[in-house]
């Protein structure tokens, strides 16, 4: 008995009449495995780096993000406390094993319950440090694993995201060529997650609402 | 799902008739519009993207079969499984053995158009499991136990006091007096109703955007986080991608998602784009535990290597039918399976046969507007020509229409006879129609009369002008 893998692999190859193409067919499709070359990329991401960051700023809270930049990593604590008081909201967070989180100066907020791990669903707010920028559209990439849970992503109401202001690269292409390089060619972490905004709808008659079913807000801490 | 498309002409004469139905119709033509051409009009690059899009998938769909390959190869380095299936079908039964294999009972669903094509829902639930959408449109159009009539927005065609009526009527355990009044609170009420469903899952499926050859990724693209909630929260997951969906590499799928939101919405990126590649890994606080992919053919290998095989480039926008006059005036269902307007028109017919769905390809006034905004340039009105063509060689159409066009190819190859005769009858209802400069009513047009007037003509027939026009000079 044939497989059906055989059988639709065996009807491509027939309706591309595959028999008759010639190797350089293959060498190209090896080529581009390989190599991966790049396409057009947009003028607007070509800056730069200080108007990269500047565009990602504009960018984010174009599609409804909140954004601050502050100069040093030691004022971090502190503006994720200033952003939950402002809201009125729980003065607690849930985040991950990230080292560089773990080892901002937290005893400046001695008020402020963290509690490290995934995402359950209670929580009000999460905190998450980004592995990039992308400033062409105000995007934020965000990596799987025990450093930033993914859950931490989508299942509290406020996500405050953390992002150094060298991780914040102009178009799509250099943030995934990084990944790459961190995490080997042909590999990829078990989930990247691109996002750009708050979650939102347009399901009821074609209204814009924001807080679907991920977070309502999102904040961004630029960081340097 | 049932297949209403032999019965189109008849859909769509029910569908101008209901006021519910065009009062939403009037929400698709101002906003989608204006919002893809102020994004398209931002970015300078917009149409050479285009054109490098349309050359990826071109290359892509060439070398399918190798892609194919590769990216399998990938996924299962990554410690997931890719399930081929020939048809709906197969599909279905791979799905509900997954589903049985990990002991589920409530499966979560992300937007997957792919799963309406093998009419996945009441298959799995006539097997006892529970199915529940979670893009807010798609639960919408599961509570009212309709099809989704857009392929990016599935409640199009729903008014907002209708899904007010609607959660009052399921959401029975909130109090009956509540106030339902804004959008908003409807959107609140169905992220409360739909955060346990999410919690609870066994298994979530969601469809794929693209699929990655070069690392064994599946990509989801949404704006409200339920696809993702969909994926992450149950213990596995299943992605339902088609053939097509494959692409080489991540330079590859950034140059389409570039193109693919503000097509689709104007948005200059859609909110969350998720690449996921394989299971929950050693030391993953979350994530599922299994990773499997579904890659369905149903009727595409047999597209590659025809007049059709661009149909495959297709990244599922919406544009067209966004800007489709036919789709505006008649709503989603009309069309009567899955795909509407005029990405369907080309590809219901391929997928279900001609003799099912000949009727979608002549739905068109031939504007050309969805082969203008169409983002990976598929020449639309081309082929659904070449489907008319096919229907009429297949004698499929009406037999008034094929004596017609038969009558006219006959003086048509015949210039000596066309001329004097199409001469002719331009004077003859020139003459007649002088007076008002229309007919209300001509023999053998009343296809065309019953809806509007027929111009009477004015002065001379084309080809007597242009030999006018050439001698003139
Ligand atoms: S045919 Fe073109 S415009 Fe229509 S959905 Fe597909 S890609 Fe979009």
């Amino acid at each position: 008995m044939t497989s059906s893998r055989e059988t639709v692999l065996k009807a491509v190859r027939r309706s591309l009449q595959a028999d008759s193409r010639d190797r350089a067919a293959g060498e190209a499709v090896e080529a581009r495995l390989a190599e991966a070359p790049a396409g057009v990329v947009p003028a607007r991401a070509r800056r730069p780096h200080e108007e990269q960051i500047g565009l990602f700023i504009e960018m984010a809270e174009a599609v409804d993000a909140t954004v601050e930049r502050v100069d040093r990593t030691d004022a971090v604590p502190g503006r994720v406390a200033d952003y939950l008081r402002s809201r009125n909201l729980a003065h607690s967070i849930v985040h991950g094993a990230d080292a560089w989180i773990e080892e901002l100066p937290w005893q400046t907020e001695p008020a402020l319950e963290r509690r490290q791990g995934r995402a359950m669903g209670d929580e009000q707010a999460g905190f998450s440090r980004a592995f990039g920028g992308i400033a062409e559209s105000g995007t934020l990439v965000l990596t799987s694993g025990p450093d930033n849970p993914t859950t931490i992503n989508f299942l509290p109401e406020y996500h405050i995201v953390a992002i150094r202001a060298e991780d914040i690269d102009g178009d799509y292409e250099t943030v995934l060529a990084r990944i790459r390089e961190s995490y080997g060619k042909g590999r990829m972490p078990r989930l990247l997650n691109m996002i750009t905004g708050p979650s939102r709808s347009a399901d009821i008659q074609q209204t814009l609402l924001l807080g679907a079913h991920g977070p309502r807000r999102l904040h961004i801490i630029v960081v340097g | 799902m049932q297949i209403t498309s032999p019965r189109f002409k008849l859909n769509a004469r029910e569908a101008i008739a209901d006021p519910q139905l065009q009062r939403a119709l009037a929400h698709v033509q101002v906003g989608f519009i204006e919002k893809r051409s102020k994004a398209a009009g931002k970015l300078p690059e917009f149409d050479a993207l285009r054109d490098s899009s349309r050359d990826i998938k071109n290359h892509t769909l060439a070398n399918l079969d190798l892609y194919l390959e590769a990216y399998e190869a990938r996924v299962t380095e990554a410690g997931g499984h890719v399930h081929w299936a020939v048809d709906a079908e197969e599909a279905r039964k791979i799905i509900l053995n997954i589903c049985q294999e990990a002991g589920a009972r409530r499966v979560t669903k992300g937007k997957t158009m792919v799963a309406e094509e093998i009419a996945l829902n009441p298959y799995l639930e006539e097997r006892g499991l529970e199915v529940v959408e979670t893009d807010l449109g798609e639960y919408i159009v599961q509570l009212r136990k309709e099809a989704p009539s857009h392929i990016i927005a599935p409640a199009i065609h729903v008014n907002k006091d209708q899904i007010e009526a609607d959660f009052r009527r399921f959401h029975t355990d909130l109090p009956p007096e509540r106030n339902l009044e804004a959008p908003e609170t409807l959107l609140a009420e169905a992220r409360g109703v739909l955060r346990d469903r999410f919690l609870t899952a066994d298994v979530g499926i969601t469809g794929a955007n693209f699929l990655i050859a070069e690392t064994g990724t599946s990509i989801i693209v949404t704006n409200e986080g339920n696809g993702d909630l969909t994926q992450t929260l149950p213990r596995v997951h299943i992605v339902l991608a088609s053939l097509e969906k494959i692409t080489p590499t991540l330079e590859d799928v950034s140059q389409l998602l570039r193109v693919l939101a503000r097509s689709a919405t104007g948005q200059e990126m859609s909110v969350y784009t998720t690449f996921s590649t394989g299971p929950r890994r050693p030391g993953d606080p979350d994530g599922p535990e299994e990773y499997h992919v579904v890659l369905l053919d149903n009727g595409r290998s047999g597209m590659l290597g025809t007049q059709f095989q661009d149909m495959l480039r297709c990244i599922r926008c919406g544009a067209c039918m966004n800007h489709c006059p036919v789709y505006h005036a008649v709503g989603g269902h009309a069309y009567g399976w899955v795909y509407p307007g005029p990405m369907g028109a080309v590809l219901t017919p391929s997928l279900v046969g001609v003799d099912k769905a000949g009727h979608l390809p002549n739905a068109s006034t031939f504007c050309g507007r969805c082969e203008q905004v169409c983002p990976m340039h598929i020449p639309l009105p081309k082929m659904m020509r070449h489907w008319r063509e096919r229907e009429f060689e297949r004698h499929l159409a009406p037999a008034s229409a094929r004596w017609g066009l038969r009558f006219f190819a006959f003086f048509a190859k015949r210039p000596a006879l066309y001329r004097p005769l199409a001469g002719l009858a331009m004077r003859t209802l020139g003459a007649l129609g002088r007076a008002k400069g229309r007919f209300r009513r001509l023999p053998l047009a009343g296809g065309w009369t019953s809806k509007r007037d027929f111009p009477a003509p004015e002065g001379k027939s084309f080809q007597a002008q242009w030999a006018q026009r050439r001698s003139g000079r």
